[in-house]
């Protein structure tokens, strides 16, 4: 995906989000740490130009409700959670670059209900790179990308990597550089 | 006491990367098996436990203060001496964390029928014990304990020796109330009972690594070694050793008191008691010297009136009350840290 499609992708969520709610009352939006946090963002502000409405955005880092903390090859680095609203009765909207096997998504439920309880959660990524391992499915999608699992699907976002833009590499050549 | 001694006088004094230089610390992992003191942790560890704890403080502020990282994991707490925040804070740490927490009161175990300290950790183990967070009286037990352990062994203070999750959380309160976060450069004045003090011989490793200009102070019967040891001096490290208070309070930045620990106490140290709070005890009249907005901290527990006055202990400059909330979220970041270094291995 280059960085036009990037935004794209990113307003046409903003639209989905807010026609699946009927507008923008008890909405927020969470993003997942790292790089769902700046989309989230970016998300809020397409709602914001279209909508003239702020919605409120909090980060979420899953770091403690991973079940695979031996898999992680780097000792996984705690960027934090920020989550500065009451989520009770709320529609959490929980944001996310990649969606791969889904035990992601698993944690983050984890750690949003441990905040309050929602009205309801769904679930809104840029990338849908398939090989789900849990029953879990987006309810909105930026781009399905079709993958084998010796792929890495890599999302640079100018926020975090200083550009924008997705690209697929094999593992064999993307070991060590995986987020 | 003599093994105790040797421990003390002759530690290897390695260099300290510089604190401006040190490395991109985003991919600094937790290498170490066990916590037995800090003197094998570098820096960009030791702020990684900062910035874990960091992350531990916000999960204590959620309205359920508690997730999973360590769910099924077990914590053995084994105390062969008396403690109350220490025990607790561990034990409050691993909770929070979902760990399943045994605690063992020495008075009421094998320890009583004459077991020894390998043959409890043996037991612990075969009970199924991951970690093992041990207080001891004699300097080392911990590193003997590790030697037997299968898992990981945290030192919770052993003697003289070393009090590493002490000395973590003391220099996490630091940090968080100095202005810009950092002891670099600071001067951080450590007064009273230094010779039979772990907290301090844990604080000098932690301290000096992190800039700071330590200032050890004390009668000068309780200071005995520690002279040649700042006289050694390494690179980077700033270290000194005083029995003037007011030399050691002046513009000091950070005022740490240390507990007089009687019960450790061979005769002939101290004339009396009385005289010691006379002349080192540390009072708003000798706080005055510091800087107008210094610090002060307490291991606890406090003899208040002996080594610090009671005014002193809740004034205006005491964080002693943020050190005991602080030591649960500095256990926390250690038991998460200490775990997946574990899960690491095993896998």
């Amino acid at each position: 995906m280059t960085a036009d499609e990037i935004r794209r992708a990113t307003v046409r969520l903003s639209h989905e989000i807010v026609e699946k709610q009927a507008g923008t009352e008890g909405l927020a939006l969470v993003g997942i740490q790292r790089r769902g946090v700046p989309l989230a963002h970016r998300i809020a502000a397409a709602i914001a130009e279209h909508e003239r409405t702020d919605v409120p955005v909090g980060a979420l880092d899953i770091t403690f409700y991973r079940d695979d903390l031996s898999l992680v090859a780097q000792q996984p680095v705690v960027k934090g959670t920020d989550l500065a609203f009451d989520l009770n009765g709320l529609t959490v909207v929980l944001v996310d670059d990649v969606l791969y096997t889904g035990r992601t998504i698993r944690a983050a439920m984890d750690a949003l209900v441990d905040f309050g309880r929602p009205q309801a959660i769904r679930l809104a990524v840029l990338v849908d790179r398939g090989h789900r391992e849990l029953p879990i499915r987006a309810d909105h999608v930026g781009k399905n990308v079709p993958t084998s699992r010796e792929e890495i699907v890599h999302v640079h976002l100018a926020e975090v990597d200083g550009e924008d833009g997705v690209d697929i590499d094999r593992i064999s050549a993307a070991v060590g550089a995986a987020g | 006491m003599t093994v105790v001694r040797d421990v003390v006088a002759d530690p290897p004094i390695p260099a300290v990367p510089s604190v401006d230089d040190a490395p991109e610390t985003q991919k600094i992992g937790w290498p170490h098996r066990h916590l037995l003191d800090l003197d094998v942790v570098t820096w960009p560890e030791i702020e990684l436990v900062m910035r874990t704890a960091d992350a531990m403080r916000e999960v204590l502020a959620r309205p359920i203060p508690k997730v999973p990282a360590l769910r099924g994991r077990s914590v053995t707490i084994l105390f062969y001496e008396a403690s109350t925040r220490t025990r607790v804070s561990f034990e409050v740490a691993a909770k929070n964390l979902s760990a399943d927490v045994v605690n063992i009161a020495v008075s009421s175990s094998s320890v009583a029928k004459g077991e020894s300290l390998v043959d409890t950790v043996r037991t612990v183990e075969a009970l199924g014990a991951d970690v093992l967070v041990i207080r001891h009286s004699v300097s080392g037990a911990p590193a003997l304990a590790a030697e037997t352990f299968g898992g990981s062994v945290v030192n919770a203070g052993d003697g003289w020796h070393a009090h590493p999750t002490q000395a973590l959380l003391d220099l996490y309160t630091m940090r968080q109330r100095l202005p810009g976060g950092s002891v670099a450069g600071r001067k951080v004045a450590i007064l009273g009972d230094v010779l039979h003090s772990r907290v301090a011989r844990s604080n000098l490793w932690s301290l000096t690594a992190a800039g700071a200009d330590v200032w050890l102070c004390g009668p000068a019967t309780l200071l005995r070694g520690f002279e040649r040891w700042a006289s050694v001096g390494a690179a980077g490290r700033r270290f000194h050793v005083t029995s003037s208070v007011d030399e050691a309070v002046r513009d000091a930045d950070v005022v740490m008191a240390l507990r007089i620990q009687r019960e450790r106490m061979a005769s002939g140290l101290l004339p009396s008691l009385r005289e010691y709070a006379a002349r080192f005890g540390l009072t708003a009249e000798r706080l005055s010297l510091a800087r107008p907005d210094a610090i002060v901290l307490h291991p606890g527990p406090m003899n208040e009136g002996v080594e610090i006055s009671p005014d002193v202990a809740v004034g205006a400059h005491s964080v002693i009350t943020d050190q005991v909330a602080n030591g649960v979220a500095i256990r926390m970041a250690l038991l998460y840290l200490m775990a997946s270094a574990g899960a690491r291995r095993a896998g």
